[in-house]
């Protein structure tokens, strides 16, 4: 079981009393403008939760698992999530009963 | 980008919601996800990513100060692997920075 969007979206609907259209766009965006915010390579802060943050790696050799040939790894802009101070407090509480 | 940026952002899209609502609306949405994952729940938005949680095991720390062992229960941390869009749309626009003139046709 896993928390999505059409959950985000129920629960604007139940405990916000938007209707269901404007809470299932609503969620659509807060995950869009994000995704655009990176793109044009600003990083993205959300207090209380953490900052979604851009690296850029340098190229590297990689290796093609299949045919162990040797391909270099482009050089490329990737995502990192750096969780907020209130968020790890709360997510190291988790006991966690699969462990 | 900031949150109160992002709520600016949303509530110009949604002119017709009031901006109070539009703000308690992203209040929300954090609290449902970060209320998840406080409770060992995964969220899974496709083509954005998905955040789980990561076990770290016990360790001896050190007191950096005294130099004294202390022992480190084991923890979970939030961890977030970027979904197949996010990777591809960020990093696409990073290679049209690098190499402008191959985009000019």
């Amino acid at each position: 079981m896993a928390l999505t969007k059409a959950d985000m979206a129920e629960h604007l609907f139940d405990e916000l009393g938007l209707n269901k259209r404007e809470a299932k766009d609503i969620v659509e965006m807060f995950f869009e403008e994000i995704r655009t915010a990176l793109e044009r390579g600003e990083q993205v802060k959300l207090s209380g939760f953490g900052n979604f943050d851009l690296r850029e790696k340098k190229e590297r050799p990689g290796r093609n698992p299949k045919t162990g040939e040797e391909i270099p790894i482009t050089a490329r802009r990737v995502v990192t999530f750096r969780p907020g101070q209130k968020l790890k407090s709360r997510v190291e509480a988790y006991a966690g009963s699969d462990r | 980008m900031t949150k109160s940026e992002l709520i600016d952002i949303l509530a110009a899209e949604q002119d017709h919601l009031p901006h109070k609502d539009v703000e308690e609306a992203v209040r929300r949405i954090l609290e449902r996800m970060s209320g998840a994952l406080s409770s060992g729940e995964r969220i899974e938005i496709r083509g954005f990513g998905s955040f789980s949680l990561h076990y770290r095991p016990p360790r001896i720390g050190r007191n950096p100060k005294t130099g004294e062992s202390v022992s480190l229960a084991g923890k979970h941390v939030p961890h977030f692997k970027p979904g197949k869009e996010l990777r591809d749309r960020v990093n696409q626009a990073f290679q049209e920075l690098q190499e402008p003139s191959d985009q000019e046709k």
